[in-house]
């Protein structure tokens, strides 16, 4: 236990991150291009058509994983804060804060796909529906995390202060969540919800490869992201000095160009 | 372990609570002009509902509960930046930490004194807000209940929001963008509560759901809120 401890420590300390990182991030874009490329033509060419919803069905391959990424990094980041405030690992701060960015996008993916999506099928875009509804708010939780982060000018309290919001507000999307849901029924008796009969595995494994194609994007964009603000946050410390010098003689031999690969 | 000094721990406990309490209620009763500002601004976005909607009776009746609702909601947070800022500033949380003593009954004493100063002079603007706004009387218990509980409940989230917040010059803009997503449950609840009683329904359910969100808040928001402060304060 105490060895593994030692060993998760050592790996998050900004130096050792920065080492291995780099690799970990190309390795992730490059698969998560590759995933991506296969998944969209196993679900926008392979797949067959849907009998009810046609062609239109085939936005779900970009609608589903987006929408699962949005919540399931909201809960990354609550774990990564509560690590942050807890231990005080540096790196998980970095970790929270960005994560927040992807984690936005990927919510406005969902609903903007959602709302290309329900026109045809249900006739508008939106609508006040329960999932539609919490799906919102989540946007907005985000975005409160990321505007707490940028009005602190100091980084480190930023990120923690980010940390502890991206906590309280992993407790309270459920409450959120089920509020909205009871709202929604008290309102409107019925409304079209998307759990259908069972999927075919020719629909289906196009979705499940895009899963995973989505998780490895966010991976590689958040060692990226963290390793760009690592770098701001450490700049001036002897590592950072050695770690771009290292890059930048690797460049000088090359004549005329310098620069610092991230 | 607590509880062999319970006795002891309860009474220091709920001194320390007493006296946040009583200070924090002195200092905002002495500023009257800030108990009745939220309230000239909830009448006001009212007013502006009333002229927005038009002059069909019928229609404002629709929207009355929800606009209500809404004055009374910007009200409170627009007063809620004062809850730790003049502390930060002067010292006195410093002072707090370094004394060793407990923070979390005097974060009690603070949202409750904000609670009963500030959410509770909203309460005078109640009738005034129904005549304008053509919501019948037969309502007012639970409009006055539902509006109890909630200014209760963004008190609670509101020392949150204030302490996150603490060290920044950014305001209530960015304290409505944290809380305001957060506050969604209890306006929920709390305008089921008043359909059902539009409706004649019984509004044991949602009353039941909003107190329990609040009770949550109650409980939870002073321990958040220190974790918060302290580590302002460490920083």
């Amino acid at each position: 236990m105490n060895r593994l401890w030692l060993y998760l420590n050592q790996l998050g300390s900004p130096p050792n991150f920065w080492r291995w990182s780099g690799p970990w991030m190309r390795v992730s874009f490059i698969l998560a291009l590759i995933l991506t490329s296969i998944g969209l033509y196993g679900g926008l060419v392979l797949a067959p058509l849907d009998y009810l919803q046609g062609e239109t069905f085939r936005i779900i391959y970009i609608h589903v994983p987006a929408a699962v990424s949005s919540m399931s990094i909201f809960v990354f980041m609550a774990v990564q804060g509560a690590a942050a405030l807890i231990w005080r690992i540096k790196i998980c701060e970095i970790f929270v804060v960005c994560a927040a960015p992807i984690g936005a996008m990927f919510t406005v993916l969902t609903l903007v796909t959602g709302m290309l999506w329900g026109k045809p099928t249900w006739g508008t875009y939106w609508t006040w529906d329960a999932r539609l509804t919490s799906e919102l708010v989540l946007l907005f939780l985000y975005l409160g995390v990321i505007a707490l982060y940028q009005s602190y000018s100091d980084l480190r309290a930023g990120a923690r202060a980010a940390s502890v919001l991206a906590i309280i507000g992993v407790v309270n999307v459920p409450i959120i969540h089920y509020s909205v849901q009871w709202w929604s029924t008290l309102h409107q008796g019925e409304t079209i919800t998307l759990t259908g009969s069972k999927m075919h595995a020719s629909m289906l494994w196009p979705l499940l490869v895009m899963f995973v194609a989505s998780k490895l994007y966010f991976l590689g964009s958040l060692l990226l992201r963290a390793r760009v603000t690592l770098i701001e946050q450490e700049s001036g410390k002897a590592w950072v000095r050695q770690a771009l010098a290292i890059d930048t003689s690797e460049a000088t031999n090359k004549p005329g160009q310098t620069s610092v690969s991230i | 372990m607590t509880s062999a000094r319970s006795p002891h721990f309860a009474s220091r406990w709920l001194q320390l609570l007493s006296s946040a309490l009583v200070h924090e209620l002195r200092q905002r009763l002495r500023q009257p002009s800030q108990l009745l500002h939220p309230i000239g601004f909830a009448v006001l976005v009212a007013l502006l509902f009333g002229f927005a909607v038009g002059p069909q009776p019928e229609k404002l009746t629709l929207v009355a509960p929800a606009a209500l609702f809404i004055a009374l909601l910007l009200a409170t947070f627009l007063s809620m930046e004062l809850l730790f800022s003049s502390d930060f500033e002067d010292g006195t949380l410093d002072a707090l930490s370094a004394s060793g003593r407990e923070l979390v009954p005097i974060l009690y004493g603070k949202a409750l004194a904000f609670w009963l100063a500030q959410g509770l002079s909203l309460l005078l603007a109640l009738p005034l807000l129904m005549v304008l706004l053509n919501i019948s009387v037969s309502l007012a218990p639970v409009l006055v209940f539902t509006f109890v509980m909630v200014s209760l409940g963004l008190s609670f989230l509101g020392l949150i929001g204030s302490a996150l917040t603490v060290r920044l010059r950014a305001g209530a803009m960015l304290l409505m963008l944290l809380i305001l997503p957060q506050a969604v449950p209890l306006l929920i609840f709390s305008l089921g509560a008043i359909n059902a009683a539009q409706l004649g329904d019984s509004t044991a359910a949602p009353l039941f759901y909003l107190s329990a969100v609040t009770l949550a808040l109650f409980v939870l928001a002073p321990l958040a809120a220190k974790g918060v402060l302290s580590q302002a304060i460490g920083d």
